[in-house]
């Protein structure tokens, strides 16, 4: 959790615990997200990943502990007020707008994220310009059912684009995929970084990970068990025993 | 204006019928409240079971309680079937399953409705038996008989279905296969069988349930409209799928009925259960005790 | 303005204007009768599909905003002799509160729940109702007509145009939202209201102000009802009948276009004219469960689903 202390983080995340009924999927977790940051977060399945991507994008309430993005505190948001304030996800398993066609998706957060108004023409450029960037813009006017898992992938990553986010949260983009597909998906993500969004980063293929990020987090049953460089975090014992297990 | 006799009176009586919603609650509890299928025609098989027990008890002069155990393998059947057709139409397609599936059980209950009046017209109907009419006189409180059948009845229905629910192997498997049915199917046990067969068993009470409903009141066919609130308030309220919270949710419906009749008249009784479900689903949008996540 | 909306309100015009013409050239009575029930359901049924359809909301309180509507109307006659166009502009003001209170009240609840609480609500408006002696109470009112105005030789047949006219305002709206920000974010919402919340889409605020919008026409539509039957009871003005012929007309035309619940009301509506005609209002109703039931199994997206479906791409919802 060390920051060079001259920037500012873009998502400051202090003390937050997550309940469900009895069992704590969170245990006080504090993490600074700097911005532009390639940020890896892995750890084994419940390990309270997806739970907290879930508080941070505003699915979950959380009872104790704050989440502050750019000086802001946003713990009392709703998910379309925190998408608006620049933060986008992908979901683990892909919840496309099955009724629409892939423009349509994309529509959808122009019309109700994009932060300027702006004419109808230029939405539809945009969103032309987003979906070429993905490989998808052949697929314009295919409806979402009639895609692959790779081409739905990369359709959440462009519909969470399409709400131009400052933060990208991509829940295992590459699950299911083959090995040329997580090349493709990665070089993606690669590019997108490159252009100044800070992206969190959650998988279970190691080798994308650590060839993706700067920074790597470990949790383990909901606490953070190991913070830093890629191969700071793969040497470090406990990461190891919750990996192969006990 | 109001006397403590009268009260004693209502909560006496209201007692008795709770324990009677509470028996016609019960198939509702395992379909909607353990399987959530969104079976609005719950109340409408009702009506068909209690026009059945009118049938029996007025061709063959059977005692309604034992017709109602008569049609019970019927239902049985019906509720195979019906289950069946539900769930290749629906929840085999995904994710609109719930809305079409309100609106194709709407239209069975309507269907059923308008079979009933084609055969049966819209007059209301009762059965005879030697127990209804009479009443047993406790001090100063007056106890139909009637009351105290459906009584007996519910509690033993309650009792069995809860035993059977936690005793038996496919009891067991159908109370898993609400919690978890990947887990189910993991260990290589087929959970659209075991929905179906609960399904069954919860159609199958209906049975005795119909019986109950005309031997409480006589019925008509637009009856089963006043018990979409009276079962699914009581279901709601039970927390899902739950025999014995069905029971209990049952009685403070049928005390808080009795009561609101006894003080305000029988012109505000219709929205009682009705009010009482839209304060618990206000409170709670998910159901008193929501599973899903 | 483009093209497909030129046609819209030519279509429109020629539709009021042939009504109009009607009404100054029929002299039977009956066509009028008749007519109005087929115009006062294809308004509910556009209406109910917009929270219904759009956002997939299966509201069974159409009877609740139509009979509130019915209400406002014998209210406002009894005690101020308020009219029509009053009565009208009422029923939709009451209306939109109304699907306020209910949105603020169910929108939060998911599938069934939200279902059951709309009938639940509407149990308990009319159980209101009906110890409301004022009205009348459960025994029902009758209601006096005013003079009919020019140009138009009969009360129904004046009643006949202006629920034209609210056929026309009904559509017009439904058509606007399905083509704007205002339909893809329910059409999302619909699809996935997670997604859609992550995407930017105000889920509660969009369901709150298509509920809003649904209950005020409906009001509307319900409250020259009054007029048309010279009478109200509870029982028949709060009637469930309504919330699922409403749903049915819907869901057979099919939702994903405004045009679907036109087709499923004027089809169903005019069977349902014909048979409770020739043979009995009871097997109107058993038609009526057996097309609900037939085109929830057999064709879910209704008319304009199979249409969609023999074309072969959906070209429609242009951006």
């Amino acid at each position: 959790m060390t920051l060079s202390e001259t920037q500012t983080p873009l998502l400051r995340i202090c003390a937050l615990t997550k309940r469900f009924g009895g069992f704590t999927a969170l245990h006080s977790v504090s993490v600074d997200i700097r911005p532009g940051e390639r940020f890896g977060l892995i750890g084994p399945n419940g390990s309270g990943k997806t739970t907290l991507i879930n508080c941070i994008s505003g699915a979950f309430r959380t009872e104790p502990g704050t989440i502050l993005f750019r000086d802001e505190d946003i713990t009392p948001l709703q998910p379309h007020l925190r998408t608006r304030r620049g933060i986008a996800r992908s979901f683990q398993i892909p919840r496309p707008f099955r009724s629409m066609t892939v423009a349509e998706n994309l529509m959808v957060a122009l019309d109700f994220a994009a932060h300027e108004h702006v004419s109808v023409t230029q939405r539809r450029d945009t969103m032309m310009s987003i979906l070429e960037q993905m490989g998808l813009g052949s697929k314009a006017n295919a409806s979402a059912t009639q895609l692959s898992q790779v081409e739905l992938r990369k359709m959440e990553l462009a519909r969470a684009m399409a709400t131009h986010p400052k933060l990208l949260i991509s829940d295992e983009a590459m699950a299911g995929l083959s090995s040329s597909e997580v090349d493709e998906v990665l070089d993606l993500l690669l590019s997108l970084a490159s252009r100044d969004i800070t992206i969190i980063m959650i998988e279970h293929i190691m080798q994308a990970v650590i060839r993706f990020s700067e920074r790597i987090m470990c949790l383990d049953a909901g606490r953070i068990i190991a913070i830093g460089t890629p191969s700071e975090v793969m040497a470090d014992k406990r990461v190891q025993e919750a990996y192969l297990g006990t | 204006m109001f006397s403590l006799d009268l009260l004693l009176d209502a909560v006496v009586i209201g007692v008795l019928l709770g324990c009677f919603y509470g028996a016609v609650s019960l198939g509702l509890s395992v379909s909607f409240g353990l399987l959530d299928v969104p079976h609005v025609a719950h109340p409408a098989f009702l009506v068909l079971a209690s026009y059945a027990v009118y049938f029996l008890n007025e061709q063959y002069a059977v005692d309604p309680l034992l017709a109602g155990l008569l049609i019970t393998p019927v239902f049985f059947l019906f509720g195979l079937a019906a289950y069946r057709l539900y769930y290749e139409t629906f929840e085999r397609r995904g994710s609109d399953a719930a809305v079409r599936g309100i609106a194709f059980f709407f239209g069975i209950a309507f269907i059923i409705e308008v079979l009933i009046i084609l055969q049966f017209g819209v007059d209301q109907r009762s059965v005879t038996a030697d127990y209804i009419g009479k009443a047993w006189r406790l001090g100063e409180i007056r106890i139909p008989y009637r009351l105290l059948v459906a009584f007996a009845v519910a509690t033993t229905l309650t009792i069995l279905l809860t035993l059977y629910l936690s005793r038996t192997f496919m009891g067991r498997a159908i109370r898993a296969v609400a919690q978890d049915e990947e887990a189910l199917r993991l260990m290589g046990t087929n959970p659209v069988k075991i929905k179906q067969w609960a399904f069954g068993i919860a159609t199958a009470v209906l049975g005795i349930s119909g019986a109950l409903l005309i031997i409480v009141a006589p019925v008509d066919p637009t009856l089963d409209r006043a018990y979409i609130g009276r079962t699914f308030c009581v279901v709601v309220m039970a927390g899902l799928g739950s025999m014995g919270g069905t029971l209990v949710a049952a009685i403070i419906l049928g005390v808080a009925e009795s009561i609101v009749l006894t003080m305000f008249g029988a012109s505000w009784a219709p929205a009682i259960s009705f009010a009482m479900l839209l304060g618990i689903l206000a409170v709670r949008p998910q159901g008193l005790f929501g599973r899903r996540s | 303005m483009k093209r497909s909306s030129i046609t819209f309100w030519v279509g429109a015009a020629v539709f009021l204007i042939a009504a109009l013409a009607m009404t100054q050239i029929v002299h039977n009575q009956y066509p009028f009768f008749a007519g109005y029930i087929i115009l006062q359901f294809i308004a509910l049924a556009v209406a109910w599909s917009i929270l219904g359809g759009y956002a997939g909301y299966v509201n069974f309180g159409t009877s609740a905003f139509y009979g509130v509507g019915v209400y406002g109307s014998v209210f406002l006659v009894k005690a101020f002799g308020a009219p029509l166009p009053l009565q009208i502009l009422a029923g939709a003001a009451i209306g939109a509160l109304m699907g306020l209170a209910l949105g603020l009240l169910t929108l939060r609840m998911q599938g069934i729940f939200f279902s059951i609480a709309t009938i639940a609500l509407t149990i308990v408006i009319e159980t209101t109702i009906t110890n409301w002696r004022y009205v009348g109470g459960a025994a029902g009112i009758q209601i006096q007509r005013p003079e009919v105005t020019a140009p138009f030789d009969s009360y129904v047949q004046m009643l006949f145009f202006v629920q034209a006219l609210l056929v026309v305002l009904a559509v017009a709206i439904s058509r606007y939202i399905q083509h704007s920000w205002i339909g893809r974010g329910l059409q999302a919402l619909r699809d996935d209201e997670l997604a859609a919340e992550c995407t930017g889409v105000p889920t509660l605020r969009l369901k709150l102000l298509a509920c809003v919008i649904s209950g005020a026409l409906m009001c509307a539509v319900g409250a020259p009802a009054a007029m048309y039957l010279q009478y109200a009871d509870p029982g028949s003005a709060f009637n469930l009948n309504y919330s699922v012929t409403t749903l049915a007309m819907s869901l057979i035309g099919g939702t994903a276009h405004w045009a679907g619940p036109i087709i499923g009301a004027i089809l169903l509506g005019t069977t349902q004219q014909v048979l409770t005609v020739t043979i009995s209002s009871e097997v109107n109703l058993l038609v009526l469960g057996l097309m609900l039931v037939l085109f929830v199994v057999g064709a879910p997206e209704g008319i304009v689903g199979l249409i969609y479906k023999l074309r072969g791409n959906r070209k429609e919802g242009e951006i």
